[in-house]
């Protein structure tokens, strides 16, 4: 009796220690491959906005594979806690959807930067943002900005409604409520987008603009996976979601001037290079000032998403691997990878050079 | 309780064993109270900022102040909770029973065990599962309540598109909760003195009976327990409601529209990603609120135990 | 449940004979509930066939079974009386719990199976996710990660949970066990994420700010992990007879090798159970684990430095953010699902074995 029961544990024991002792398949295995010719070693920590997470992935993943000696953790935290990371000085650099505030670079208490210094950001990450909706048989619907609000704001209730209609001649629009989805938690791509509500209509959306979803009515669902499958499984559901998750439902053209743009990459990444740079921040500080209303054929709901470094770092060590990993995701491969694995828009030439600039100057 | 009895013994030697023993015992209780301490320590310290801080210069309030802000998501906590324990409590008694005085010896250990499998299901997808799946198969029944029994407050709508209501949240959490408090009371229930229940039968009484008379009463304390354990679960449970649930914050008895209250915990990992500052304070704030009413419903829960004291326990 | 069955002893009161008095034959309930089902089936059907609808098998089953349960009530109660009615009502309702509990059930492990299976192959045992953009990759790092904090959260609850609560049972009297009673039962309210935000913020306290490391994670579970245990074993460790105790603590024995040798072999089956739901509460945490233990795509097993990543994180994040290549990150997410479920489920296997090993054997 208790031998068997002792060789039971024993095997058991056994049993365990082959799972833990394995290593996984694609792992370096600590000998270094002679094949490559980079010298970086080390590990980099960021931590920050999840909307960058399939594209940090993509890079991380590039990144690791050039320098195999290299390993970067980027932790999908979230923005607010990304950038509290950051100026508690847990994470040599930081993702968020949106910059710092004046005010929070005037406190100048970046806890791996070299006090006063200050910092620099990098809209390296631009997303559309596409609003979907699921109704049978319609692929496209083209809205100007004040339908878009009044669906969201609960005032437009029926797919049949004029507003729907009149800039939809030819397409037969179901006699269906709507369902308005939005996002319930905190989020870039809500505050992103009800800014550009509030900017393109402002007399019907005049609400605040926050990460927070404003208005009381419609339905709620966390992250943009919630959204997406709330609009899936309902009926005569709308909502807002990622680009790169749109490719199941019907999405909306949005009026710009007289035009209707539907999105692109292309559009988005025009709509950044037509928006002016913050005033009064530094040399590296790239943060943008977003034009929801622009006149050229550029689609106004996008994401920007910033990367986040020291302009000096405290402790010299990690320098070099911030340079080469900032670099490698503006990079032309770097913005390709995104653009495959995550659907945002690769950055323009002249957000490029200015980009390069910063990161040079990074010591 | 079992300790009198060993006090009556005259002056009982203490062995060495004994003292360590004891002591070991005793020293993993005050662990457990100073951890506890430390936890509530670093809650309030932390909540404070929230509360002194005046409204206006908090971003995630909105301008109103923090109360106004906490109220729908203490409102909604309770709520939900509630909803899982009406639904799972009953079911779970009748489970319990099942497996222990119902279903045929060979086949309740396997019964036991297929109820568990509940209970290894993580939480993430019981909340895939409750947006995926569950909503949309009740969406019909609610568009139905919705039509036909408007006329009753809770079922007023209008009547939510995707049926991520207060309800299905609710219909997850109980389903969470139901191996919690099902294994507690099969295990109390099959520790039913044998003789108890011969004794019921040998009287005349049909296997009801039996229950109503010995079953029940032994296993009341185990039963409260039980919906206890499973009332904490469904207070502080995070990701399925976080993920199922269609929050608004508005306050409302009615189950089936998309305006529904939050939750504390749902709200915290909802908004705790983005939160920097002392919205992280707030949060951490509603925190300790649940906090606060966990303790309440508990001394509330010690209450009616100790009242009904008579029948508990093995004495 | 021996003497149970043998219903005939409990009899109406207006029959004399005990023996004489009305009884259903054992196989009535199986019949009626056949007939039942088949005529409700019928009505759906015609139902069905009349309005074009689909036919619906939950509502056939559901209204079967309460048809049935209304006819055997009727009938109990016209041969039998109203003991017996009130007796097969309350079986019916029992069986019928047990029904609904078994749909979410089957309904859950259903869509995970099926979703699970598609990357349930051996390049996700023996992959991690690092340099995997899109298809491929596995979660031989979050397994890892999920068995070495769920295991060092386990190696340090049961100890104290079992110990406090033998405290409370066997020792403890006045003040001190009342308070920890009751701060156990608050402790069970703590919010996992306030759990996952201590241990961060203990740990950040000790070793500087934006550390996160697997040791944390598992004091992450603890907190959650230790009210479970001391309040189910305490529940357990109650329902031991005194007459046990006291037939011991007679015959010379120290109180403490009673409450070794008597008391917790004979309520290892109940402790066991406790344990393994706490477990199985713990192991599907996703929000403290993100915020304690971090979030990575490489193997890890040195608790002590760097992130660790864990099957719930992986399955979120999965799930959350999918990329454009979106259903491989959510067969990832299932097979990821149905691997905790199926580790917990083989834990609880390996519980039970071992409780019956040091069960004490009883008479019946």
């Amino acid at each position: 009796m208790n031998i068997t029961r002792a060789s039971g544990f024993a095997a058991i024991i056994a049993a365990g220690a082959i799972v833990l002792s394995g290593c996984a398949a694609n792992e370096p295995t600590g000998e270094a491959p002679d094949e490559t010719t980079s010298t970086l070693e080390g590990t980099l920590v960021g931590a920050g906005a999840s909307s960058q997470q399939s594209a940090q992935e993509a890079w991380v993943a590039g990144f690791q594979s050039a320098n195999p000696g290299v390993t970067v953790e980027y932790d999908p935290i979230g923005s607010g806690g990304g950038r509290d990371t950051f100026i508690a000085g847990g994470s040599q650099f930081a993702g968020s959807d949106r910059a710092f505030k004046d005010e929070e670079i005037a406190e100048d208490a970046f806890g791996a930067c070299v006090p006063g210094t200050g910092i620099v950001e990098i809209p390296a990450y631009i997303s559309p943002i596409a609003v979907v909706f699921n109704l049978e048989g319609i692929d496209t619907l083209n809205m100007d900005a004040a339908t878009i609000a009044g669906i969201f704001a609960g005032q437009i209730t029926n797919w049949n409604d004029p507003a729907i209609a009149a800039t939809n001649e030819g397409v037969e629009l179901p006699d269906l409520p709507i369902t308005a989805v939005h996002r319930s938690d905190e989020s870039g791509t809500t505050e992103n987008f009800v800014d550009y509500l509030a900017a393109a209509a402002p007399e019907v959306w005049t609400y605040e603009v926050s990460g927070d979803w404003p208005v009381d009515g419609g339905e709620a669902a966390a992250q943009t996976s919630g959204v997406v499958d709330a609009v899936a499984n309902g009926t005569g559901t709308i909502g807002y979601v990622d680009a790169s998750r749109s490719a199941e439902f019907g999405t909306v053209a949005v009026q710009v001037g007289d035009e209707f743009i539907p999105f692109s990459p292309e559009a988005a990444a025009a709509i950044v290079d037509a928006s002016p740079l913050v005033e009064g921040r530094g040399e590296g500080d790239l943060a943008i000032e977003l034009d929801r209303t622009p006149d050229s054929a550029a689609y106004p709901i996008v994401l920007v998403s910033y990367l986040i470094a020291c302009n000096e770092y405290a402790e010299s060590d990690s320098v070099e691997l911030v340079k080469a990993y900032l670099s490698y995701i503006i990079s032309e491969e770097g913005q390709q990878v995104a653009a495959e694995a995550a659907g945002s828009a690769p950055i323009s030439n002249d957000l490029f050079e200015k980009a390069s600039a910063a990161i040079e100057a990074i010591k | 309780m079992s300790t009198e009895t060993v006090q009556s013994i005259p002056k009982p030697k203490l062995r060495p064993g004994d003292r360590i023993f004891s002591g070991s015992a005793l020293s993993a209780g005050t662990l457990i109270l100073i951890a506890l301490a430390a936890i509530a320590a670093f809650l309030i310290i932390q909540s404070i900022p929230a509360i002194t801080t005046p409204a206006e210069d908090i971003t995630i309030l909105r301008g109103t102040d923090f109360f106004s802000y906490a109220f729908p998501l203490v409102f909604g906590t309770l709520w939900a909770a509630v909803i899982a324990l009406v639904l799972a409590t009953p079911l779970a008694i009748g489970i319990a029973l099942f497996i222990s005085h119902y279903a045929p010896r060979r086949v309740a250990a396997g019964l036991g065990y297929i109820i568990d499998l509940l209970a290894a299901v993580p939480s993430v997808v019981f909340g895939l599962w409750g947006g995926n799946v569950l909503a949309p198969a009740v969406q019909p029944a609610y568009s139905w309540l919705e039509k036909n029994l408007s006329w009753i407050p809770l079922f007023e709508g209008p009547a939510s598109g995707t049926g991520r209501t207060i309800l299905t949240a609710g219909v997850v959490l109980a389903v969470m909760i139901l191996p919690i408090i099902t294994a507690i009371c099969r295990e109390v229930f099959l520790q039913t003195p044998v003789l108890h229940e011969e004794a019921a039968l040998a009287l005349g009484a049909t296997r009801w009976e039996m229950i109503r008379v010995a079953v029940l009463p032994f296993g009341r304390a185990g039963i409260i327990s039980g919906a206890m354990l499973g009332l904490g679960r469904a207070l502080g449970e995070t990701m399925a409601v976080a993920m199922v649930l269609s929050a608004s914050g508005a306050v409302t008895f009615n189950l089936i529209s998309s305006q529904n209250p939050s939750t504390i915990a749902a709200n915290i990992a909802l908004s705790f990603p983005e939160a920097y500052g002392l919205n992280v304070n707030v949060l951490i704030a509603t925190g300790l609120m649940l906090f606060v009413i966990t303790l309440l419903v508990n001394m509330l829960a010690r209450f009616i135990i100790n009242r009904r004291k008579d029948f508990s326990g093995a004495n | 449940m021996t003497a149970a069955t043998d219903r005939r002893a409990a009899t109406s009161r207006d029959t004399t004979n005990a023996f004489a008095s009305g009884s259903l034959p054992a196989w009535s309930p199986w019949v009626i509930l056949g007939a039942s089902l088949g005529a409700v089936a019928a009505v759906f059907g015609l139902i069905a066939a009349a309005t074009g609808e689909t036919f619906s098998i939950i509502g056939t089953v559901f209204f079967g079974f309460l048809a049935s349960t209304i006819v055997i009530v009727l009938i109990s109660r016209l041969v039998e009386g109203s003991r017996q009615a009130t007796n097969r009502l309350v079986t019916s309702l029992v069986v019928l719990a047990f029904v609904i509990a078994l749909l979410p059930l089957i309904s859950l492990v259903f869509t995970v199976v099926s979703n699970g299976t598609n990357r349930f192959d051996i390049e996700f045992f023996t992959y991690s996710m690092r340099n995997v953009v899109g298809e491929g990759g596995g979660a031989i790092h979050a397994i890892v990660g999920t068995l070495l904090m769920t295991g060092t959260a386990t190696v340090i609850s049961v100890p104290i949970g079992l110990l406090a609560a033998i405290y409370l049972v066997e020792y403890g009297t006045g003040r001190l066990a009342r308070a920890i009673t009751f701060f156990v039962d608050v402790m069970t309210g703590i919010p996992s994420i306030v759990a996952g935000l201590f241990a961060y913020a203990v740990f950040t306290a000790l070793f500087g700010p934006g550390e996160r490391l697997g040791i944390a994670g598992a004091i992450a579970l603890t907190v959650l992990m230790v009210p479970v245990v001391v309040r189910s074993s305490e529940e357990m460790l109650r329902l031991v007879p005194n007459e046990l105790r006291e037939a011991s603590l007679a015959l010379g024995v120290p109180k403490w090798l009673t409450i070794v040798n008597v008391v917790l072999p004979t309520s290892i089956a109940g402790i066991t159970t406790g344990v393994m739901l706490a477990i199985a509460r713990v192991i599907g945490e996703t929000a403290p684990l993100l915020v304690a233990a971090g979030f990575t795509q490489n193997l890890n097993y040195d608790l002590t430095e760097g992130r660790m990543q864990s099957l719930p994180v992986f399955v979120y994040s999965s799930y959350v953010a999918q990329g454009t290549d979106a259903q491989s990150y959510l067969d990832r997410a299932w097979a990821g699902a149905l691997t905790l479920i199926l580790i917990v489920m083989l834990l609880n296997l390996i519980a039970r074995l071992v409780a019956r090993q040091f069960a004490p054997k009883l008479g019946r």
